[in-house]
């Protein structure tokens, strides 16, 4: 019996149609947000910092960075290194992402066993990244005029090559490599942002029963 | 132990010290309740085995570690606590993959103990060398190198107090051969979680209040209630509190259970195979409290569409879920029986809902679930399991395989108890029902009931665990839904790919009753409605296992139906819908 022939069952299963049924007003958008259909409003990427304090031992880079790829978060940068605690490390990842994945990545971070502490910078948070550059060095007195104009230190100076350090904000640091580039730029190595809240705020809270 | 001890009174019975890591791991198990395993055996765990020789747990030896991990999680499915499997490293230790991501998936206890090659050797690509807890770490609620014999008990009672507290889930000790062998004296402690790990109980008061306020005021509100509030034992909680509210009730699927589904308030479950009446109340809702659900793309079909008039209150006990695929207006972190409670004392009245649950009656009229029986043709899946379910009492257990026959044993089973229906939800995993049906048995009680629904390929994935079956002379009765066909495959064939039926029909299987009894179970066949009645009673009269070939009509299909990432209130109650 094939599928056209099979007569629609004598009992049940026969209601309204789909295009005679009762029907909701409201709508959702991709990201399952109810909307307002007028003002349509899917909410855009944004780039910011997250930092989180974790127990210092083997296999929790893996487990946060796994997190980020199983859940097809891009990371933008991330850096990790130890605290004034030696059972405790910080990393500090930097994501573009729409508002709903930002705190889903809060979240999901959170829950990992060996998180300690997560959250969202503030924009004023002080940041800094480090850079290493290694350019020609046909224009020598180029290289480091601007290397001063934006506070970097010569780390390695021959008859080929110069190599400079810079440190800054990410913006700071893209302008620096922009004017770089016209002297042949070779190499780069970027540590990624790394990050503390400004002032008396506390970067990371550990609960009191872990200190 | 030497007979006079065993003779000696209870009280006397002192453990004999711990000696080696085996022995800590054991010792941890029994700290932590534990009475059964299952698990095969191998080089890199027998420490382990060598070690439970002297034990009262009991261990069953499954045909296959898939069989070993689904039977633990379907133990700890239906005891609540976490099931336990075992296996060695390498191989043993990938085939719990499956069933370590299927647990994860639905939140199920379950802790896996690996061997591991000895410590000197890991990473040296050793005879039967995995690297399993970075193979299962995206699957693992958390996961556990141990390398030191003297904490590994302590690892093991942690990663059972982490498969157990909060949101349930897996978890996986994998343990090299040298620290199980290595020598300690120490005991490992009771069960606890790591102080990094602490669940939240109850939910913010204020927030509570809030929501509360939400829900008194809707003239159109739904509870919708996952799989969470079973393993929160909050059953009892939300029955109460729908009845005393008058609110209506979908459950998930994992959810099927909590609330019973002969009561008049219930609308059975959502999702893509759900009943008509639950979608329809799940889109015109006007405010959802769903408590321990996780909206699976199953159950919500496309967001765009999913209750889009619903402000939604959102109980969850893991934070993460809150907002996740569903945004939520109120998201409550808390366990499910405490927060329940602390909305139940916010409600000062409830909501005017006598129009509401009018309209759902009524679109219970409009759409029942039913089927069409024609004499002298094959018998349909679904008045079989009407049958099965008539002939056995409330508190039977039910496991199923993945396919249609899982949609026809959830559509047409009137479950009306928690920790009764026991089906891979999340992975959908063919192959779960035999091996979860001999997990829940060693789980049950003696005098419940427990029957699996397979399909004939789904069947094919796992039966060599009647084996295991037989030797136990497990009380199971196992009915195959054979429709010749991967039926599941080639409905959506028909529906979605123009009835181009590649690789899903199977023009020759085994008799499913004659390689039951090859392995050792009692084989039935039914063929037509004459047989039904008297083949399910003498199947679940039969002390053992036993599996009826039931040869049901080969083109039935699965309605009503959500297409994938459609929407639920258009559901489709035949192809022409699709
Ligand atoms: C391990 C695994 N492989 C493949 C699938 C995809 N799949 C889903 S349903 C299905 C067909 C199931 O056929 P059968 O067990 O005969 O059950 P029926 O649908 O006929 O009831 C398949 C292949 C799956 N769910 N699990």
């Amino acid at each position: 019996m094939s599928r056209e022939e099979s007569e629609p069952p004598e009992s049940g299963l026969l209601g309204p149609d789909p295009e005679n049924r009762e029907r909701p007003v409201g709508r959702r958008n991709s990201q399952g947000i109810r909307i307002d259909p007028e003002t349509e409003a899917t909410r855009e990427p944004r780039r910011t910092t997250i930092t989180a304090l974790v127990a210092n031992e083997p296999g929790v880079l893996s487990k946060v960075t796994g997190l980020f790829s199983r859940r097809q978060y891009n990371i933008e940068s991330l850096t990790v290194g130890t605290t004034q605690n030696p059972d405790w490390s910080r990393i500090t990842v930097v994501v573009e992402e729409p508002d709903p994945n930002i705190d889903q990545i809060e979240k999901q971070l959170d829950k990992l066993v060996p998180v300690i502490h997560t959250r969202e910078l503030e924009r004023e948070a002080v940041e800094r990244e480090l850079v290493l550059v290694k350019m020609d060095a046909d224009e020598p007195d180029k290289v480091h005029a601007i290397t001063e104009m934006y506070e970097g230190r010569t780390l390695d100076a021959g008859p080929r090559t110069i190599t400079v350090e810079l440190t800054g904000r990410e913006q700071k640091i893209d302008d620096a490599l922009d004017a770089f580039e016209q002297f042949g730029v070779r190499e780069i190595a970027r540590t990624g942002r790394t990050a503390l809240a400004r002032g008396e705020t506390k970067t990371s809270i550990a609960p009191e029963r872990l200190k | 132990m030497s007979s006079e001890q065993t003779t000696a009174s209870d009280e006397a019975d002192e453990p004999t010290p711990v000696t080696t890591g085996a022995e800590s791991v054991v010792r941890a198990l029994e700290n932590a309740g534990v009475e059964h395993l299952f698990g095969v055996q191998g080089g890199a765990i027998m420490p382990i085995y060598d070690a439970l020789y002297d034990s009262e747990m009991t261990h069953l030896t499954m045909a296959h570690e898939q069989g070993a991990v689904h039977a633990a999680d379907a133990y700890g499915a239906v005891d609540g606590d976490p099931g336990i499997c075992l296996a060695t490293s390498g191989p043993g230790a990938t085939n719990l993959v499956t069933g370590i991501a299927d647990a994860d998936m639905d939140s199920d206890p379950v802790v896996a103990l690996t061997g591991q090659v000895p410590t000197d050797f890991v990473g040296s690509d050793a005879f039967q060398e995995t690297d399993t807890t970075g193979v299962t770490r995206p699957i693992t609620k958390e996961n556990y190198f141990a390398d030191d014999p003297d904490s590994v008990g302590d690892t093991v009672g942690e990663a059972f107090a982490m498969a157990n507290r909060g949101r349930q889930g897996p978890t996986l000790v994998d343990l090299p051969k040298d620290v199980s062998n290595g020598e300690t004296d120490r005991e490992p402690g009771p069960p606890r979680t790591p102080p990094t790990y602490v669940p939240a109980e109850t939910a913010d008061e204020r927030a509570v209040g809030r929501a509360a306020d939400a829900l008194q005021q809707a003239d159109r509100p739904v509870i919708l209630a996952g799989g969470g509030v079973i393993r929160a034992e909050a059953s009892e909680q939300l029955g109460e509190f729908a009845i005393e509210h008058e609110i209506p009730v979908v459950t998930t699927m994992p959810g099927i259970g909590a609330f019973p589904e002969d009561h008049e308030l219930s609308l059975e479950w959502g999702g893509m195979h759900g009943t008509g009446y639950a979608n329809m109340a799940l889109t015109m809702t006007d405010c959802m409290f769903a408590v321990g659900t996780r909206f699976d793309d199953r159950l919500t079909g496309g967001v765009e569409t999913f209750a889009p008039d619903a402000e939604i209150i959102h109980v969850d006990i893991d934070p993460a879920e809150i907002s996740k695929n569903v945004e939520a207006d109120f998201g409550l972190v808390g366990d499910a029986r405490a927060v329940i409670k602390q909305f139940a004392a916010a409600m000062d009245r409830s909501p005017d809902t006598a129009d509401w649950c009018e309209r759902c009656t009524d679109w219970k009229q409009e759409y029942p679930l039913d089927y069409h029986i024609e004499e002298d043709a094959p018998v349909k899946p679904q008045f079989v399991v009407e049958a099965v379910d008539a002939a056995t009492d409330d508190d039977t257990v039910v496991t199923t395989g993945v396919g249609q026959h899982q949609m026809w044993a959830c559509q047409y089973w009137t479950f009306t108890q928690p920790r009764t229906w026991i089906s891979s939800h999340g992975l959908g995993t063919m192959g779960y029902g035999v091996p979860a049906a001999i997990g829940a048995r060693v789980a049950a009680d003696d005098d419940q009931t427990v029957v699996c629904f397979d399909g004939d390929g789904s069947f094919l994935m796992t039966c060599q665990e009647l084996t295991v079956a037989a030797r136990e002379q497990m009380d199971i009765t196992v009915f195959v839904l054979n429709n010749q066909f991967i039926g599941m495959v080639r409905q959506w064939q028909d529906g979605f790919f123009e009835g181009r039926r590649m690789a899903s029909e199977y023009d020759w299987m085994p008799k499913f009753d004659a390689v039951a009894e090859a392995f050792g179970a009692e084989g039935f066949t039914i063929d037509d409605y004459d047989d039904v009645e008297g083949t399910i009673e003498e199947a679940l009269d039969y002390e053992g296992p036993s599996v009826v070939d039931v040869r049901i009509a080969p083109e039935e299909d699965v309605f009503p139906m959500v297409p994938s990432g459609g929407d639920n209130g258009l559901f489709a109650l035949r192809g022409e819908h699709l």
